[in-house]
C-alpha cells in the first residue's frame, strides 16, 4: 500500500493508543530554549522525575539575547536570570547546550538545521510553534505546549492525535524576484490563516523540487500560521546534499545506511492524501501584509482592502485590521511611509536570505529616518557572512548588523518597535502589538522587499527599486 | 496521580469578542519573561485592556460586573499563533476554568486541555445568543455539561461540541497525560530500539 511520508514516520514513532484515543508518540529529537523550559525542568522537579533521553535533546538561547552586543550580564535582569536557568538546566541533566561562546548558537530552528540533528524520517518537538520549519527536511516536527516539554522530557513522548495530510503542490515556476516567503505568505492568504487545523501539509510540486533547503525552512516555518501544526517536503538529493558533513549528521557507513532509509521515507508515488490543492508558480506575487494576521495579505500591486466592498464576515475584520494599521481603505499598499526595516527571525535569517539582499543593496542607502537591522539567525550565519563581505554590504548601506538572535521577531529582548511605528519585516507574524509596542504595526514580506522599503522609505516594489529582470 | 474529574463547569461568563484572538494578544510577549508561571493572570490580554483604559473605556476583563467569571466567550481560531503555554495559564490564573468559542488554534487547544481549562466550541449563533444574556445580566450562571454536550443559562441549551480524545480526558481525569505516559516505559523502550538514529552514542 503507498503510503505518505506522514503515515510512515507517524507509524514508526507510534508506541500505543492511549484511554482517550490519543496516540503515545516517539520524539525523536527534542529541541529547547529558555523561554518555555525552565517551568518544564521546575515540573519535573516537582515530580522527582529524571530526564528519560537527554542525548536526544539539544538546547540553544535566542528569543531573550540582546543584538547589539551578547555580552553577560545583560543588562535586564530578567533575560539574564533566564539564560541562567537554561544553563543550569542543561549542566544538571548531561543536555548539549549552544551556548553563547560555542560559536554555535543561534534561534533554534537555525540551529537543528545546521548542526545537522534535524534529520529526514524523525519526529522533531520544541516548545515554540515554528518547530515546523524543521519538516523541511521530511521530518514531523511539532510545536508543543510547556507541559509537553515536561512530557518529552521525562518520557521522549508525547500524547497527540493523528492529524489528516494536506498535499500542497506548487507547480511552473517562480517569477523573478518572487521568493518561497511570497509562496507561503500567497498560500496562507488563499487557504486562511485556520485552513490548516488538523493537517500536516505536504509541500511539493516542481517549484518545492527546484527549492533548496533554505527555501524549503522559509515555507515549512510558516505553516503554522496557517493553522498547521506541522508541515514538511519530501527528503530528496538537495536534503542529502545539505546534511552531508554536518557535525551532528551520520557518517562513514552509517551515512550511506541513513541516506537509505530517508530516502525510503519520502511518500510514494500514489499514496492518498485527506486533499490536495494545486498552485501555479507563475500566478504567485511578491506578497505583502497588510492587516493583523498574516493571512491578511495581497500582491505589491494591489490596493487593501475596503470594508464597505466586502462581504461575509469581513467587514468588521477588515476595517478592525484597518483601524490598528492606520490605513486607508483601498488605499495601494505601495507608497506606504515605513519608520523600520527588520531583516531577520527564523524564517528568513539565512545564508541565501543576506546574499539574494546583498545582490542588490550595493549603490542603494537605507532612507533618511527609516531604522534598518540585519539580524542573522545564527552565529555561524553571521560568521559565513562576515567571510563572504556581505556584513559591509549591508553596513554600507545604512543598515545596523547585529548579533544572532529573534531580535524584533517579538519583544523579549531590547529590538522592539515604539509607539505606533510601522516596521517592514521577514518575520512570520504581524499580530497587534507583536514586535513590542502594543501599538506597533508590521508588515510581513521578503527579504528583499524589506531591503526595497529600507532605501525607497516606504513599501516598494523590489523588482522597480532594483530592476530585478523579469 | 488522581485529577479532577471535570464533568460540568459553571459559573459567570464575559465575552471577550472577535475571531483570530493570537496568543501574543492572550498574553503579550513582555510578560513572558520569567522561569516559573507564577504571576501570569496579571498580563492577561493586556495590551488590549490597557488600551481600553486609555480610551477611557472598560474592558470586559476590567469591568466589575464581570469580577469572578470563570468563563470565557470569544470568537473562531481563537489562540492561534504561538505555542506559549503561558496562554492558557493565564487564563486559569486570572480564574478562567472553561472557553466557549466557535474554534480553536491547534497548540493552544492542546496546552488548555493538558491544564484542565475545558474548550468547547459551539455554533455561532448559539453564541451570539448567549452573550447577549450575559451582556443583559452579567450575574447569570453558564453551565457546560461536558458528559451530555450542553451549554445551559436561564431555561436555554445550546449544543456543545468537544473533540471525543479531549472530552474523555476531562471527564474521565486523565487530562494530563503525564501518568499514562510514564505508565507506557517498556513500550517505548521497545518502539524506541526500532529506530536506529534513537541509539546511544558510543563515545
Ligand atoms: S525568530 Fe521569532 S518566530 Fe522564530 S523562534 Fe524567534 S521569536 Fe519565534
Amino acid at each position: 500500500m503507498a503510503q505518505s511520508l506522514f503515515q510512515k514516520v507517524w507509524d514508526a514513532h507510534s508506541v500505543r493508543t492511549l484511554a482517550n484515543g490519543q496516540t503515545q508518540l516517539l520524539i525523536g529529537t527534542h529541541l529547547i530554549h529558555e523561554v518555555t523550559s525552565p517551568q518544564a525542568f521546575g515540573m519535573l522537579r516537582d515530580l522527582g522525575l529524571p530526564v528519560a533521553q537527554p542525548h536526544r535533546t539539544f538546547a540553544t538561547v535566542d528569543h531573550i539575547v540582546p543584538t547589539d552586543q551578547q555580552r553577560e550580564p545583560f543588562r535586564d535582569p530578567l533575560a539574564d536570570a533566564m539564560i541562567q536557568e537554561l544553563r543550569r538546566n542543561c549542566a544538571a541533566h548531561g543536555i548539549t547546550y549552544f551556548d553563547l561562546a560555542s560559536g554555535r548558537q543561534g534561534i533554534v530552528h537555525m540551529v537543528g538545521p545546521e548542526q545537522g540533528i534535524t534529520q529526514p524520517g524523525t519526529t522533531i518537538a520544541c516548545g515554540d510553534s515554528h518547530t515546523s520549519t524543521h519538516g523541511a527536511f521530511g521530518a514531523i516536527a511539532l510545536g508543543i505546549g510547556t507541559s509537553q516539554v515536561r512530557d518529552v522530557l521525562a518520557t521522549q513522548t508525547i500524547a497527540l492525535g493523528r492529524l489528516k495530510v494536506r498535499r500542497i503542490n506548487v507547480e511552473g515556476r517562480l517569477r523573478p524576484g518572487v521568493y518561497a516567503k511570497d509562496v507561503i505568505l500567497h498560500l496562507i492568504r488563499r487557504l486562511g490563516v485556520n485552513g490548516g487545523t488538523g493537517f500536516a501539509y505536504e509541500y511539493g510540486g516542481a517549484v518545492f523540487d527546484r527549492f533548496s533547503m533554505e527555501e524549503r525552512m522559509t515555507v515549512c516555518n510558516m505553516s503554522i500560521e496557517g493553522g498547521a501544526r506541522v508541515g514538511y517536503v519530501n527528503p530528496d538529493e538537495t536534503t542529502f546534499a545539505y546534511l552531508r558533513g554536518r557535525p551532528y549528521a551520520p557518517a562513514g557507513a552509517a551515512w550511506d545506511q541513513a541516506v537509505a532509509r530517508w530516502r525510503a521515507t519520502a511518500s510514494d508515488p500514489g499514496c492518498g492524501y485527506d486533499d490536495v490543492v494545486t498552485f501555479e508558480g507563475e500566478d504567485i506575487p511578491p506578497t505583502v501584509t497588510w492587516g493583523i494576521n498574516p493571512g491578511q495579505a495581497l500582491a505589491i500591486t494591489e490596493n487593501v482592502p475596503d470594508p464597505a466592498t466586502a462581504t461575509g464576515d469581513e467587514p468588521a475584520a477588515i476595517a478592525e485590521a484597518l483601524a490598528y494599521m492606520k490605513l486607508s481603505a483601498g488605499a495601494p499598499i505601495k507608497g506606504t511611509r515605513i519608520d523600520v526595516a527588520f531583516l531577520g527571525s527564523c524564517t528568513n535569517a539565512r545564508l541565501s536570505d543576506f546574499q539574494e539582499v546583498a545582490k542588490y543593496l550595493p549603490g542603494h542607502r537605507v532612507a533618511p529616518g527609516v531604522r534598518a537591522l540585519a539580524v542573522p539567525g545564527s552565529q555561524q550565519v553571521r560568521q559565513a557572512c562576515a567571510e563572504l563581505g556581505i556584513d559591509e554590504i549591508f553596513r554600507a548601506a545604512g543598515f545596523e548588523w547585529r548579533e544572532a538572535g529573534c531580535s524584533m521577531c517579538l519583544a523579549m529582548n531590547p529590538d522592539r518597535l515604539q509607539g505606533d511605528e510601522l516596521c517592514a519585516s521577514s518575520s512570520n507574524r504581524n499580530f497587534k502589538g507583536r514586535q513590542g509596542s502594543p501599538t506597533g504595526r508590521t508588515l510581513l514580506m521578503s527579504p528583499l522587499m524589506v531591503a526595497a522599503a529600507a532605501v525607497s522609505g516606504a513599501v516598494a516594489d523590489a523588482r522597480e527599486v532594483f530592476g530585478v529582470k523579469s | 496521580m488522581s485529577l479532577e474529574k471535570i464533568t460540568t463547569v459553571t459559573g459567570r461568563a464575559v465575552s471577550v469578542p472577535g475571531n483570530d484572538l493570537d496568543t501574543d494578544r492572550i498574553i503579550p510577549a513582555r510578560f513572558l519573561k520569567a522561569v516559573t508561571f507564577d504571576g501570569l493572570g496579571e498580563g492577561l490580554f493586556a495590551d488590549a485592556r490597557q488600551a481600553a483604559t486609555a480610551a477611557g473605556q472598560v474592558h470586559p476583563l476590567d469591568d466589575p460586573r464581570f469580577r469572578g467569571a470563570r468563563i470565557l466567550l470569544s470568537g473562531a481560531n481563537f489562540g492561534c499563533g504561538s505555542s506559549r503555554e503561558h496562554a492558557p495559564q493565564a487564563l486559569r490564573k486570572f480564574g478562567f476554568r472553561a472557553v466557549i468559542a466557535e474554534s480553536y488554534a491547534e497548540i493552544f487547544f492542546g496546552n488548555a486541555t493538558t491544564l484542565g481549562l475545558a474548550c468547547v466550541s459551539a455554533d455561532r449563533a448559539d453564541l451570539t445568543r448567549l452573550a447577549a444574556a450575559v451582556a443583559a445580566r452579567p450575574e447569570l450562571e453558564v453551565t457546560l455539561d461536558l458528559v451530555g454536550g450542553v451549554l445551559r443559562w436561564e431555561g436555554q441549551t445550546a449544543a456543545l461540541t468537544l473533540r471525543s480524545s479531549a472530552r474523555e480526558a476531562l471527564i474521565q481525569g486523565r487530562w494530563d497525560p503525564i501518568g499514562e505516559l510514564l505508565d507506557g516505559r517498556t513500550a517505548v523502550a521497545a518502539a524506541a530500539a526500532r529506530l536506529p538514529y534513537l541509539a546511544v552514542p558510543q563515545k
